[in-house]
């Protein structure tokens, strides 16, 4: 598995966290976030449980606003524009910053409505046919399920579903790919299978993915942040880098603790 | 510190181990209990049954079922100016169909658009409030329901379309619906909510919108709980009496017109229960007759219900 070199000069960034928290009625959830994600390469948020790795991949697509009683303060920007801004509208937000769950979650319909169902609550003007085609290509599915399109997708094992997923975040052509813990449900087999597939799709997306296993951390990803939290429970971000030196080299004792296994 | 369960060993084990005679006879008390407690409305259900079989019996050894069936003049009891019996049912259907379709055609869409309501778009707050509020509907007794769609319903509906009879189909099928709205809208709404909160975020983070996320993936994903509860209400609506009794007539007439009055089933029923006709006489009999075929009416939809909701079923 390759890993890109990271480019030390004047990195395209296409989401930029400034001074983000976030709250959840009264409680702090995480605080003081400065991140930024690079284009076209996989940044894995790794802590221990409670660190608000979760909580904060959910302010890049706005997912918190699902959340009662949550708010963001702070800043965050996709290429460039402030997503929190009073003017903007999620749902568009969301069709360009795509989301992968922890849990495979198909709708419970068929393969085919559900690629397509993306695709056409965004207005998809071409063939749908093609479209759906498109996508499973793009998520490996496309050679298990090309003969039964229209049979339901929970007949489909958990790792096919879980690419089906991501078939369907595909389908709707977004940027940035959020995944939450996206192997956590799976066995080992379909785990490397879906690794290698954001490696390939590393190549057109940006991938934020939010994981407790620091293997696959290290096996998948080009940078790793590493979070934890204080006493008051916020999580806060401790330190950013290439993957293979917050591995190898980690700055921080915590980090360093965290990923050989000491606390967490 | 040693478990002081574990130093028992041997005979004294075995007969610890041994099955405690009390706990034995409550477990065979209370299975008893629980069954016969079944057994209770099964029972009851095929004596139902049995009565109406039997006693219909006597009206189809005079009347042919092919008559009863698709005769469109009803008037077991009065003769006409010819002097003669008519015992076709198909009147007392119609009526029946009448009033349950105006009630359904008011009540499905109120009633799921509450549950779309209460169920995506309600912050909670008002959802505490506003859903024991429509169920209280449920609880009024129907016969206030007929006295409001008589006294209240009827002379606004007079007042709007003059040529109203005072008895009418029309608004006794509107009080229906208001009758079975909450029907329809808490069984919705309990599936809509039982839809797993996953797949509202899969589609939220696809760009849906919530009207999107309510319309193409809850609604479908309770399908079969909305339909079921359509089917419930609308048996519901075929069976009511009283409202009908009160508001529609009683008047057997073949008719979908809602300006008329009618007759259901129901009704009929209740006015030769309440009349003169001797018992075993072939007037008392077609009670019973009438009755076995609401009985079929209601189970068929029952069938009708289960097979659509099963087809329909997007299971998660």
């Amino acid at each position: 598995m390759t890993t890109k070199p990271e480019t030390s000069t004047a990195t395209d960034y296409v989401l930029q966290a400034r001074n983000v928290a976030v709250y959840y009625g009264g409680f702090r959830a995480v605080k003081d976030i400065d991140l930024d994600i690079p284009r076209h390469q996989i940044t894995a948020l790794i802590g221990p449980s409670g660190s608000g790795k979760s909580t904060l991949l959910r302010c890049f697509n706005r997912m918190n606003d699902l959340v009662t009683g949550s708010s963001v303060v702070g800043k965050i920007t996709f290429n460039g524009a402030d997503i929190y801004d009073h003017a903007v509208d999620p749902t568009e937000v969301r069709s360009r910053i795509g989301m992968v769950f922890q849990k495979p979650n198909p709708f419970p319909k068929s393969i085919f409505a559900n690629v397509a169902f993306g695709l056409k609550i965004n207005g998809f003007q071409g063939d749908l046919q093609e479209g759906v085609e498109r996508s499973l290509k793009a998520a490996a599915l496309w050679d298990d399920v090309k003969d039964r399109l229209h049979d339901s997708a929970q007949k489909l094992s958990g790792g096919q579903q879980q690419r089906l997923c991501i078939a369907r975040a595909l389908a709707v052509e977004p940027e940035v790919i959020l995944m939450d813990e996206p192997a956590s449900a799976l066995d080992p087999i379909s785990t490397l299978k879906i690794e290698e597939l954001m490696r390939d799709l590393s190549a057109n997306y940006t991938i934020v993915i939010v994981t407790h296993n620091m293997q696959q951390a290290a096996r998948v990803s080009d940078r790793t942040a590493f979070m934890t939290m204080d006493e008051d429970r916020a999580g806060y971000l401790v330190e950013i880098g290439p993957t293979q030196e917050m591995f190898t080299n980690p700055r921080n004792e915590r980090t360093e603790a965290y990923i050989t296994g000491r606390f967490g | 510190m040693e478990p002081t369960n574990n130093m028992e060993r041997g005979p004294a084990l075995q007969a610890s181990l041994g099955r405690r005679r009390k706990g034995e006879i409550t477990e065979r008390v209370a299975h008893g209990l629980f069954l016969a407690a079944a057994l209770v409305s099964v029972a009851t259900t095929v004596g139902i049954v049995l009565t109406l079989f039997v006693q219909s019996v006597g009206f189809f050894s005079e009347v042919s079922p092919w008559e009863f069936l698709t005769g469109t003049e009803w008037s077991p009891i009065l003769k006409d100016e010819n002097g003669a019996r008519h015992y076709g049912v198909l009147p007392l259907v119609a009526g029946t169909m009448l009033v349950a379709v105006i009630a359904a055609a008011l009540a499905i869409p109120t009633g799921v658009g509450i549950a779309i309501f209460l169920s995506e778009y309600a912050p909670d707050r008002v959802r505490k409030v506003l859903k024991p509020a429509i169920e209280v509907l449920a609880g009024i007794p129907t016969v206030v329901y007929g006295y409001f769609a008589l006294t209240f319903v009827t002379p606004i509906l007079r007042s709007i379309f003059p040529e109203l009879i005072f008895f009418n189909a029309l608004s006794a099928g509107l009080v229906m619906g208001l009758m079975i709205v909450p029907m329809i809208s808490s069984l919705s709404e309990d599936a809509m909510v039982a839809v797993p909160r996953s797949l509202r975020q899969a589609a939220y983070a696809l760009g849906a919108t919530r009207f999107e996320v309510a319309l193409r993936v809850v609604f479908p994903a309770a399908l079969s709980g909305i339909v079921a509860s359509f089917i419930l209400a609308i048996s519901r609506a075929i069976g009511e009496t009283m409202l009908v009794t009160i508001a529609a007539g009683a008047t057997p007439r073949m008719t979908l017109n809602p300006f008329e009055s009618i007759q259901t089933m129901t009704a009929f029923i209740v006015q030769v229960s309440l009349g003169e006709a001797p018992r075993g006489s072939l007037e008392y009999n077609t009670l019973f007759a009438v009755g076995l075929l609401l009985f079929f009416m209601t189970l068929v939809m029952n069938v009708i219900g289960s097979i659509t909701v099963r087809r329909f079923r997007e299971s998660y």
